[in-house]
């Protein structure tokens, strides 16, 4: 679509719903939000650029494919239930590691924040992936 | 609550089932959409319908305070309709690539299309997949 | 032990996103695509071992509780259905080598490929109702693309249909699961086998109606089954004898699932259902194969027809008739799949997939001919083969409760599809390639090494058929007593609770 207020403002867009949507994916581990909801934004931001430049320009901004996104996203995910391997439990137990870091502030890092960075890039792979389907002529 | 809401989830229901009955693929597509909004709604609606807050637990509680939503049917109808997204998508990409090589959405017109016989050039280009 | 039951479904999941990430390298893909199959098939024959040494395996995903988490159950049935999987990954993989041209590669055939076998193993192992809807869906939409993948206008034309169907049921099986859900409160298998007898009866066969047309579809059942050749005769032979082979079958077992373990409230209603329904099939199918002269459509038609027989053994609902029906869904997974593979090959050689048009295999590949012989006539039922003790034992369930009309129609359809088989054999082998046409150059050895492989177990399974009749003996035990399958999953008391209910 050839019109300079999408191109200028969807430049500025991609950058703030790509924060937005991993802000939505973090924030999903204690309160509503989530992989999923997360790279449904992520999605849409890419989406918008393709609709501003056209879906070439898109492609060649991402670098490299939505399937493969698909790929790392389902290795992280099993990767996340594989975690559960280590503690001899059953596949996809959830496994924490809470560092402190003085102050009472602690990073919670888990396997279900793993799982959920997978999903992320699983929904931003194959969304894109049909986005860019339907997009092709 | 529960009746008006039946009463819904069947008249979405009887208007997907017309609609998927079409021979136009667009509309069986909407008609998809419609039958896919029932059901997730049917769901719904068998968790039964009850006031209470979101099913979070606050920090320091070991439960939640007061009445909560049953949170089940919620996450079911999560999971489908993530499904009954990526399975409309796929309809719609199916409908858009068969109209641009048979050049129809009508059903009927599509068997008769492919029973034509074609012109050679198309038949070469056929045996090239897209 | 719960990785075990989890490896299934896990392995061809990670292989899947493996091959994702690696689509760009056609050469890696193949070998651990094939590689994988292996594996997967190994750890198959595991847990059918451990199962028939130690009973039920049951593993509870992050060890959330039954009911409350999503069990994964492997019992004799689930566990023998992904044994049939993984002997079914092998040959089509090993098929697809030869068969699967670069541009599907391109568009991701291997990857899909092992999602789809995902979706089938999860659908035979998961213990709860919503999760077989999720792998169901899985299996579904890598089907969807696997029967589309390339876009030819055949391939559209019947992939329109097949998803249409396909979708609409799965609208209802949801709909279904969230009647079930209204009712009891529960999806886990075996909390819906000790609550269903206790909520209204009428409801509940409502409900098992409305599965049985969303599982009827999915199996390809009279008069749900229009969509099977009308699309399964398009994709490249390897995606086809995958389809031919389990998809209908993971119809079959959600039937088998739910009508012996679910809706036994008022099995004189629902069963007689099933068994007209699997007369229907079996004459329908068999009448439908007669008229067709392409062979993977002639094909198609049969697997509608031996579904009947599938569906028959249920509908009887006695040890024997369920013994008879399992033993006939691996052999005629096996045997159907080698024809559809064998047709391959034929069409390689002679150039088409026409009866009228084939024709001088015999005499130009008297070694395919064996393999077709083997397959053929046991569909048909001859002795010793696969298929003559599954339609044996299925036919004695009938004569032993005396359903005679049923007994009946299954010996008439055996008789026509002799007829049906004997047509094909004599079109493309017996008669002369037509004036004009050529034998082609010779099939590469992958392409016969799968279908040499489904025809020793053919032959195998009918010679030495104790071993499988005493797995599958077990297996249909297992279903005819549910109070087995919930003391694995929620232990003695809920067990217990259910053999007091149901005396």
């Amino acid at each position: 679509m050839n019109s300079i207020i999408l191109r200028t403002a969807s430049q500025l867009l991609l950058t703030i719903l790509l924060l937005f949507s991993l802000f939505l994916m973090l924030r999903g581990h204690d309160l509503p939000g989530g992989g999923f909801i997360g790279g449904l934004v992520g999605a849409a931001a890419v989406a918008l650029y393709a609709i501003a430049f056209g879906y070439r320009a898109a492609q060649a901004m991402l670098r490299i494919s939505p399937r493969m996104l698909v790929g790392v996203g389902l290795l992280a995910a099993v990767a996340a239930g594989f975690l559960a391997l280590l503690q001899g439990q059953a596949f996809l137990t959830g496994q924490w590691w809470i560092i402190g870091l003085g102050e009472g502030a602690e990073l919670k890092l888990s396997s279900p924040l793993l799982f959920d960075i997978g999903v992320y890039l699983v929904v931003v792979g194959t969304v894109l992936t049909m986005v860019f389907a339907l997009e092709e002529r | 609550m529960e009746t008006p809401l039946a009463v819904l989830v069947g008249v979405l229901f009887a208007s997907g089932l017309y609609l998927v009955m079409q021979r136009n693929l667009l509309r069986f597509v909407f008609g998809l959409l419609l039958l896919s909004a029932s059901v997730n709604l049917l769901i719904f609606t068998a968790g039964r319908v009850t006031r209470g807050t979101a099913p979070i637990i606050p920090e320091g509680l070991p439960t939640p305070p007061g009445d909560v939503a049953n949170a089940l049917p919620q996450a079911l109808v999560l999971t489908a309709i993530v499904i009954g997204f990526g399975l409309i998508v796929f309809a719609i990409v199916l409908v858009l690539r068969t109209h641009e090589r048979l050049g129809t959405i009508d059903t009927a017109e599509m068997a008769e299309r492919l029973e034509a016989p074609r012109p050679v050039a198309t038949d070469l280009e056929d045996e090239v997949p897209a | 032990m719960s990785w075990l039951v989890a490896a299934p479904v896990v392995l061809p999941l990670l292989t899947a996103a493996l091959l994702f990430v690696l689509q760009s390298r056609s050469e890696v893909q193949r070998v651990l695509s094939t590689t994988s199959t292996a594996v997967l098939v190994t750890l198959s024959v595991i847990l059918l071992y451990r199962v028939s040494e130690g009973g039920i395996l049951v593993a509870q995903f992050g060890e959330w509780r039954a009911p409350f988490g999503i069990s994964f159950v492997a019992d004799h049935l689930s566990a023998i259905m992904v044994v049939v999987t993984g002997v079914m990954a092998v040959a089509t993989a090993v098929y697809a080598l030869r068969d699967i041209d670069g541009t599907r590669e391109e568009l991701g055939y291997h990857p899909l490929f092992h999602v789809l076998l995902a979706g089938i193993n999860g659908a035979f192992l998961t213990g709860d109702l919503f999760n077989l809807y999720v792998w169901f869906e899985v299996l579904l939409i890598s089907s969807f693309v696997l029967l589309t993948l390339g876009n030819r206008r055949e391939q559209l034309e019947g992939g329109i249909k097949y998803v249409a169907v396909n979708l609409v049921s799965s609208m209802i099986f949801l709909g279904a699961i969230g009647l079930v859900y209204g009712l009891t409160g529960t999806l886990n298998f075996a909390d819906l086998a000790v609550r269903l007898p206790e909520a209204p009866g009428g409801l509940v066969t409502v409900i098992a109606m409305l599965f049985l047309v969303a599982f009827g579809v999915k199996a390809a059942l009279f008069p749900l089954f229009f969509w099977l050749p009308a699309s399964y005769h398009t994709p490249p032979l390897a995606i086809a004898a995958l389809f031919a082979g389990m998809l209908t079958k993971v119809g079959v077992y959600a039937l088998i699932r739910v009508f012996t373990l679910l809706f036994v409230h008022d099995v004189a209603y629902t069963h007689t259902i099933l068994l007209w329904i699997s007369g229907f099939t079996m004459l329908i199918g068999v009448l439908g194969a007669a008229a067709q002269s392409d062979v993977r459509k002639l094909l198609s038609f049969h697997i509608i027809s031996q579904i009947g027989y599938m569906i028959m053994g249920l509908a009887l609902y006695t040890p024997l008739a369920l013994l008879g029906s399992i033993f006939y869904i691996v052999h005629n997974i096996v045997a159907k799949a080698n024809l559809f593979l064998i047709a391959g090959i034929g069409r390689r050689l002679t150039g088409s997939f026409d009866l009228a048009r084939m024709g001088g295999l015999y005499r130009g590949a008297p070694f395919l001919s064996v393999l077709f012989l083997i397959s053929a006539f046991s569909l048909a039922g001859f002795p010793p083969l696969s298929g003559f003790w599954a339609k044996l034992v299925v036919v004695l369930a009938g004569a032993r409760v005396e359903a005679w009309p049923i007994v009946a129609v299954a010996l008439l359809v055996g008789l026509l599809t002799l007829y049906s088989m004997t047509k094909v054999w004599q079109a493309a082998f017996w008669t002369p390639l037509p004036a004009g046409e050529r034998m082609q150059e010779r099939p590469s050895a992958l392409l016969y090494a799968p279908a040499v492989g489904l025809a020793l177990l053919t032959l195998a399974m009918g010679l030495w058929s104790g071993p499988f009749l005493a797995l599958t003996e077990a297996a249909a035990n297992e279903l005819m007593d549910p109070s087995i399958y919930v003391r694995a999953v929620l232990g003695e008391a809920a067990a217990a609770a259910m053999r007091g209910d149901t005396p």
